[in-house]
């Protein structure tokens, strides 16, 4: 069981799994190595400065060096975001990439072509063909109707007016945009031309889609609307995309991998948990304090191993010690390959020992609230309080993988790279048995089933 | 001091004389050329029957703007005719439109090619100022030497004051186009020339054509100071009147120039911003165009729409 309606799932966390599942080899779609770009009088020289250690403060006096050895991999169908704040370099680096700047030093290669050095007209052969682009302030040609916007690629390409006609109308309607064709750009949101500036990149058909700040001038909620869509899309397509923004929040929701920059210099290459959870440097943990977490981190990401967790084969005794170890009312059960069957309460597999039977299958019980790896924090909250035990994740198979307990959930929300650990409490409580005698109740029976029927987390 | 002088004018005369010496052949090409242009377009507006002729400047006037244009434009054209003034009028207007067209053929192409190379821009631009700050009559003087008296070094001259706005504004308006925009067509590989064509151009227009009115004012008022010069038309009759000291002569030839002035600029600066004139039998027709256009992709739409519902049976929201 996924989520209910209301909540909202995040998409981009299936994306994100695609790479990995299977073992799948990924493929190279792009690859920047030891980039660097100098602007100024004598960049030649600079670089070497720069690659002789000098800083960039040192080489000022030969040219501003916007981007210093700078080296990454983006795979084939996964969202690739440079994250950095202005003055970074992010915007040289993404224009780096289809040759807009030239290459100061260091080699591009997109899909086996190196663009370094190539001739302009060999270069327009590869924009045409291989990388499309996405602009911070749309670049739409405002004397032309939308449809033409977006067929303006095709054109280029010499494709025919007709199909040119039938290919925009196609992409204008897997934006969402159907029946806007013929309106001038003027006449649109900004949230919707910018969706038009997605349509033509995507009419251009290439493997490598250059998105540059794309959502960074729109407002907050068509923003978040905006990045949804983008994944839902890219879901279906599965394209190649290069993303730059300044908004960690948003990184963090689109990038497969994140790229974080700072003053020219990549400063770590990682996926969303790895730059939350293991910031390289304090730079980037700085940043990283303003993430809303419950957005980025999965169930995955801070779950624990199951327990109390019996076996279905094992009988009611075994699932009583577990819960009595655990300081549990109930225990999940698992069948062949750990997959989850349901819970057993302990008052029923104590009925189950005084009846004296052996297999606990006639007491297992549905369990009420599952969910699955992928699941950010954000959704996590509301199972997690309707869930007697500690919530159950479970993977695509429907296996048990791991649990979350209440505290741990909280724990993850706090900054620290312990955040995602195992929680083990300080100070396991004192037995109910010791509680019992020192009370010196009489009727200790119904005072321990009492009592167990809370949850002792 | 005193005896000291830097010979410049005597430079400039030598090399007046050289060119006048050597290159007869192509001044009188030129001459050729210009007279041909001017006396035939002289010829054809004062040869068509008055009415025709006022009939279709009206007729310019409410395509570009608007209904009362048109007869703002019939009144001051039956104006001119009224003070004794038609032919003269024609053959200024005549001058100022081959003079505007020669410049803007001219600083259009030198426009986009400063716009696109720092080095020509750094050269263009004193050249330019010196164009403009000179004053006008000086260009008569080597003028007549080349072409003697009479419409060619008129127009000649006129040509020469009337450029420099054009080239500025076209490389204003080339390099004001969002850079973004150039870059999105960079970046899906346009060529420089498709990138020139379909959005440099299109983009820069308003400002360009701000630059041709600006020509074509100037070319006006030049086209009078072309009147001492020998060139026929409302100028050779103000000089006339200056000459005699005639004053009622003076002010209707200079009400002439100033009434071809008005209708000039208003027709080219509506050209330059056609949005801004709803009314205009242009402007109509293009909203009647639209209008259709939306009707018929309406139809489709809802055509479309009825195909979706039946075939699925339920309607997806368009956003």
């Amino acid at each position: 069981m996924r989520t209910s309606p209301g909540r909202k799932s995040k998409p981009a966390s299936e994306t994100r799994t695609i790479g990995g599942r299977g073992g799948n080899v990924t493929e190279t779609a792009l690859e920047a190595r030891h980039l660097f770009k100098v602007f100024g009088r004598n960049p030649k020289q600079a670089v070497q400065k720069l690659k002789s250690g000098a800083s960039r403060t040192d080489v000022q006096d030969a040219g501003t060096a916007a981007v210093i050895d700078a080296s990454f991999t983006v795979n084939k169908g996964e969202i690739f975001v440079i994250m950095g704040l202005s003055g970074s370099g992010k915007s040289t680096i993404i224009r780096m990439l289809n040759g807009l700047h030239d290459i100061t030093d260091g080699s591009v290669v997109v899909g086996g072509d190196e663009i370094a050095g190539v001739p302009a007209s060999r270069l327009r052969e590869i924009r045409r063909d291989n990388v499309s682009m996405v602009f911070q302030h749309f670049a739409l040609l405002p004397h032309r109707t939308v449809a033409d916007n977006v067929a303006y690629p095709l054109e280029l390409k010499g494709v025919s007016k007709a199909e040119r006609r039938a290919k925009a109308n196609e992409v204008l309607a897997m934006v969402g945009l159907d029946g806007w064709g013929d309106k001038l750009p003027s006449e649109l949101s900004g949230g919707m031309q910018q969706r038009v500036g997605i349509a033509r990149a995507l009419a251009a058909d290439t493997e490598i889609l250059l998105m540059d700040e794309a959502f960074s001038a729109l407002d907050p909620l068509i923003r978040r609307e905006m990045q949804e869509q983008l994944v839902e899309l890219q879901e279906k397509l599965q394209k190649t995309i290069v993303f730059i923004t300044h908004d960690l929040n948003e990184a963090m929701f689109l990038g497969d991998r994140i790229a974080v920059m700072r003053d020219g210099r990549i400063v770590q290459i990682g996926t969303p948990e790895d730059i939350l959870t293991d910031p390289a440097n304090d730079y980037v943990e700085q940043f990283v304090q303003d993430v809303d977490r419950a957005r980025v981190l999965t169930a995955s990401n801070v779950m624990e191993r199951p327990r109390p967790v019996v076996a279905e084969s094992a009988g009611p005794r075994t699932a009583l010690r577990q819960m009595r170890d655990a300081y549990m009312s109930a225990a999940y059960v698992t069948g062949k390959d750990r997959k989850l069957l349901g819970m057993v309460t302990d008052r029923d597999a104590v009925k189950l020992v005084r009846k004296g039977e052996a297999a606990l299958g006639s007491v297992i019980k549905p369990v009420p609230q599952s969910v699955s790896e992928d699941e950010v924090l954000m959704n996590l909250f509301v199972p997690a309080v309707e869930s007697p035990l500690p919530l159950a994740v479970v993977d695509a198979e429907g296996r048990l993988t791991g649990v979350i307990p209440r505290i741990t959930l909280l724990a993850a929300l706090g900054p620290g790279p312990n955040a995602t650990e195992e929680i083990t409490l300080p100070m396991p409580p004192v037995p109910q048995a010791e509680i019992d005698a020192v009370l010196g109740e009489a009727d200790a029976a119904t005072g321990e089933a009492a009592a167990t029927e809370e949850e002792v987390r | 001091m005193d005896g000291f002088r830097i010979p410049l004018g005597e430079w400039v005369k030598t090399g007046v004389d050289w060119i006048k010496d050597n290159l007869e052949g192509l001044l009188d090409f030129i001459a050729f050329i210009v007279r041909f242009l001017v006396d035939g377009l002289t010829d054809i507006l004062t040869g068509t029957p008055l009415v025709v002729v006022i009939i279709i400047a009206a007729l310019i006037a409410w395509a570009v703007r608007s209904i009362w244009m048109a007869i703002g434009t019939a009144v001051s054209f039956l104006l001119i005719l009224s003070m004794g003034l038609w032919v003269a009028a024609m053959q200024t207007l005549a001058l100022v439109i081959v003079a505007a067209l020669v410049a803007v053929i001219i600083a259009i192409p030198l426009g986009i090619w400063s716009a696109r190379n720092d080095t020509v821009r750094m050269i263009l631009k004193p050249v330019l100022d010196f164009m403009q700050t000179m004053p006008a009559f000086v260009y008569l003087i080597p003028a007549i030497v080349f072409f003697s008296i009479g419409v060619v070094p008129g127009l000649v001259a006129t040509v020469i004051f009337a450029l420099p706005p054009g080239v500025r504004m076209t490389e204003l308006g080339i390099r004001g186009v969002d850079s973004e925009t150039v870059e999105a067509g960079h970046a899906f590989g346009a060529t420089p020339g498709q990138i020139l064509r379909g959005i440099q151009l299109p983009l820069a227009m308003p400002t360009i054509m701000a630059g041709i009115n600006q020509v074509i004012m100037l070319a006006l008022s030049m086209a009078v100071i072309a009147g001492m010069a020998g060139a026929d038309g409302l100028g050779k009759l103000v000089v006339e009147a200056i000459s005699t000291v005639n004053i009622g002569k003076g002010v209707e030839a200079g009400l002439g120039v100033v009434l071809l002035a008005v209708f000039l600029d208003r027709v080219t600066a509506a050209l330059g911003t056609p949005g801004d004139y709803p009314s205009s039998l242009l402007g109509m027709l293009s909203r009647r165009r639209a209008a259709q256009r939306v009707e018929k992709t309406d139809a489709e739409a809802a055509q479309a729409d009825t195909a979706k519902l039946s075939a699925s049976g339920q309607r997806r929201a368009v956003l």
